[in-house]
């Protein structure tokens, strides 16, 4: 046992706090992990209760510390967060979190903003894959979109210059590229991958995009086994949509990554049953309207902050039509917990809890609305522990 | 006769000045260089059109030659004036196309362009960006439709792409800050918004859609897409019966990997109308089959494919034609000769979809002159 841990300590890179949890997770049923959990809202609680279910059925030493997003606003966080919930995140370095439906109004930050800013949440890590069982035009993908969670373009730094004239600032550094990139190919090295592909545009944006790349490069010639290509994004989008097995691992700036891991989302997920519209009429002749598509309930993600904190997150809303109804399918929390667990070291258990939803979908005996089947929550989530 | 070929030198004439003048009213522009179009297109025989065209290199003469070939066929009144790109750069152009090569476009009111490789080096723009530049080449416009007989994941789609193709993310207006900083400048104006999007409704208009789906990020970028918006906002309440809507761009991306159906028109700036018309092009089956083309102030439209050069096939009779064919299509519905249009498109669409003749890069076996004479019996 010690002989293996010292084994792992060098064989991934020097990183601390995954060292610290290899011991906290020998120290298993005594000392168990405290994760921090926002069920969020709509069918946040539902999906959430899944999740603590399979992992007493499959024995995880995890210790839940649940908060809720408050009715008033912090003036400490500027927003519906309190200060408590971030330090608790803080101190447990890892945290999963449900869908939260964003308030409408000012004087606050969005609960994303807060959580990414507070926490120093740097990339968003998305792995994309077909599910088996669930038939899409694309049978092949198994990607992992990387992306840089904190610059870009989404710098929010825009001004007026004159009349008519607006300017936006896309800020691109050396450090945060470096980050993210090196983020990047420790997870293709540690999950098994064999390509990291940069995205980006560095034809036209010479300096900004062509930092990046730089960055990229320097990283790439420290993981000579991994290989390493540049892609253009327009190129990006069209191979994705004719060929999206060409990919393995992809890492982007900020704008990039929205948009390629929205694709790749589109790639392997359904755009369910129930388009949701929200819609202002100005005129009796014209609709002005945003969709929103409520996609099936599978993808998830984690977004990484300094000294490895890791908030893993189920990417879809939080469904208000279809809340506290049993109807919700918890696939994507889950699975964002099976990816938080695997960030703490448990792999073992992990594995276990992956297969028996995986093994649960393709038997397809018991399947939530949303993937076409007509379980509830309850007969899934019993489903996936008795597949433990 | 006589008078009618009076006439039409007369508004030829006056055309050519008004729509050189009226920039500031993009519809009189429009309007007139079109109604004299209408008027010279009237009078087809006496008085041909005349186009300049630019094979390019690579394959682009052998599929310039399939253009030449197939609008002989189809009686179609255009007399083409060639301009080749030349071996030392023009200093008055700043780059390997001549001065008279754009003057020429910029008479004759239309081009089509062959793809171009540029050449690497120095001391020179590259050779679509002079076309840009010099022709104020402001709105791309890409007809994506899948091509009945061509199998892609997606059979239904039936959409355009119009990107604002002059400012946004692709000012080129970058700089260091510090060492290890960098910035780059994302620049909207309300004069090219409002352009982009009155071109892209008045497309609507004139081509019988019903929808115009404007492309953002204005949730995030709230002052630049935020003002984008708010051109295509203004835009849409003069035309109440296309209907308007404003879609995210990531939801976007997503719903036309899923459902490509779902979008009619989509009106974007630069960098997400690269991304998206590449993504529609992916969606359909490639570049190779994709027709382009910009417009420019005046009226000015310059259809090219935006496929590459190829010149590992060059020369060999491999080429496929398709995408320089249906770019020129879309350059003749430019110029209002829809039923000629119309009847090279569907000549196009029947060979690919019968099977029998079809170039490589679609999974056939034929020539490129093989494939064009079967479109010239198509007619």
């Amino acid at each position: 046992m010690a002989s293996r841990l010292v084994r792992r300590f060098f064989q991934s890179p020097p990183v601390v706090s995954s060292l610290l949890r290899s011991l906290s997770s020998v120290a298993s049923p005594s000392q168990p992990i405290r994760v921090t959990l926002f069920p969020g809202d709509g069918i946040g609680p539902e999906i959430s209760q899944s999740v603590k279910q399979v992992f007493s059925a499959a024995e995880v030493p995890i210790e839940w510390e649940e908060h809720f997003v408050g009715d008033k606003v912090d003036p400490r966080t500027e927003s519906f967060l309190t200060w408590e919930s971030l330090e608790s995140v803080r101190k447990n370095g890892a945290g999963l979190k449900g869908p939260m439906a964003t308030p409408i109004g000012k004087g606050f930050r969005s609960l994303n903003l807060t959580l990414r800013k507070e926490l120093g949440l740097y990339v968003n890590v998305r792995p994309c894959f077909s599910i088996p069982g669930y038939k899409t035009r694309y049978d092949s993908v198994n990607l992992v979109t990387i992306r840089e969670n904190t610059e870009g373009e989404y710098s929010g730094l825009e001004h007026q210059v004159v009349r008519g004239v607006v300017e936006s600032l896309k800020i691109i550094t050396r450090q945060a590229s470096l980050r993210v990139a090196e983020y990047a190919f420790h997870y293709a090295k540690t999950n098994g991958r064999q390509k990291v592909s940069a995205i980006h545009k560095a034809n036209i944006m010479k300096k900004t995009d062509g930092l990046f790349l730089k960055c990229c490069r320097e990283v790439a010639e420290k993981y000579p086994e991994i290989n390493y290509e540049e892609v253009i994004i327009d190129n990006c989008c069209m191979m994705l949509v004719k060929n999206p097995a060409l990919f393995d691992v992809l890492v982007m700036p900020n704008l990039y990554g929205d948009i390629i891991s929205d694709l790749c989302a589109g790639l392997v997920g359904g755009l369910g049953l129930t388009p949701r519209y929200s819609y202002s009429t100005l005129t009796s002749h014209m609709i002005y309207f945003s969709m929103s598509f409520l996609m099936i309930l599978i993808l998830y993600s984690c977004n990484i902050g300094e000294k490895g904190i890791v908030v893993a997150e189920a990417v879809h809303g939080s469904a208000p039509d279809i809340a506290g109804k049993n109807l919700a399918n918890p696939t994507a929390l889950l699975l964002s917990a099976v990816a938080m667990l695997r960030t703490l070291e448990l792999r073992v258990k992990a594995d276990q809890i992956h297969d028996a939803i995986f093994k649960t979908i393709a038997e397809g005996k018991y399947r939530t609305g949303d993937l076409g089947g007509t379980s509830s929550t309850r007969e899934f989530t019993k489903a996936v522990c008795d597949n433990l | 006769m006589a008078s009618g070929i009076v006439r039409s030198v007369l508004r030829n004439r006056a055309g050519k000045i008004f729509s050189a003048t009226s920039f500031t009213n993009p519809d009189s522009g429009r309007g007139f260089s079109s109604f004299n179009r209408c008027l010279s297109s009237a009078a087809s025989d006496s008085n041909l059109i005349r186009a300049t065209l630019f094979p390019g290199d690579g394959i682009g003469p052998e599929i310039a030659e399939s253009v030449k070939q197939v609008f002989r066929e189809a009686e179609v009144p255009i007399e083409w004036e060639e301009h080749y790109v030349g071996q030392e750069i023009d200093p008055r152009t700043q780059s390997f196309l001549t001065w008279e090569s754009l003057e020429s476009v910029r008479q004759n009111g239309v081009g089509l362009k062959g793809p171009m490789a540029t050449p690497i080096g120095k001391g020179h723009r590259s050779l679509n960006l002079t076309l840009r530049k010099e022709l104020n080449l402001y709105a791309n416009v890409r007809p994506c439709y899948s091509l009945p007989g061509y199998k892609t994941r997606y059979d239904d789609v039936n959409l355009i792409t119009i990107r604002e193709n002059t400012e946004g993310e692709y000012s080129g207006l970058e700089h260091q800050v510090v060492r290890g900083v960098v910035e780059s400048l994302k620049i909207i104006t309300r004069q090219a918004s409002l352009r982009v999007a009155e071109y892209a409704f008045h497309y609507a208009k004139t081509h019988g859609r019903e929808r115009v789906s404007a492309i953002h990020k204005a949730n995030i970028m709230q002052k630049t897409d935020g003002l984008f918006l708010k051109c295509c906002r203004e835009v849409a309440e003069k035309y109440p019966e296309i209907k308007y809507e404003e879609v995210v761009i990531d939801n976007c991306c997503m719903m036309l990997v899923k459902n490509p159906a779902l979008f009619d028109v989509l009106v974007m700036p630069n960098l997400y109308g690269d991304i998206i018309s590449d993504l529609c092009a992916g969606l359909i089956g490639g570049l190779g089959l994709t027709p382009s083309c910009n417009i420019g102030e005046g009226g000015i439209a310059l259809a090219e494919a935006v496929h590459g050069s190829a010149p590992d096939i060059a020369g060999k009779n491999l080429a496929n034609p398709t995408a320089l064919l249906l770019s020129s299509v879309t350059m003749l519905r430019h110029l209002k000769l829809h039923d000629k249009a119309n009847r090279i498109q569907d000549a196009i669409l029947n060979t690919i979809a019968e099977g029998k003749y079809r170039t490589a890069d679609l999974g056939g076996s034929s020539s490129t002159t093989d494939f064009t004479r079967a479109i010239c019996d198509h007619l």
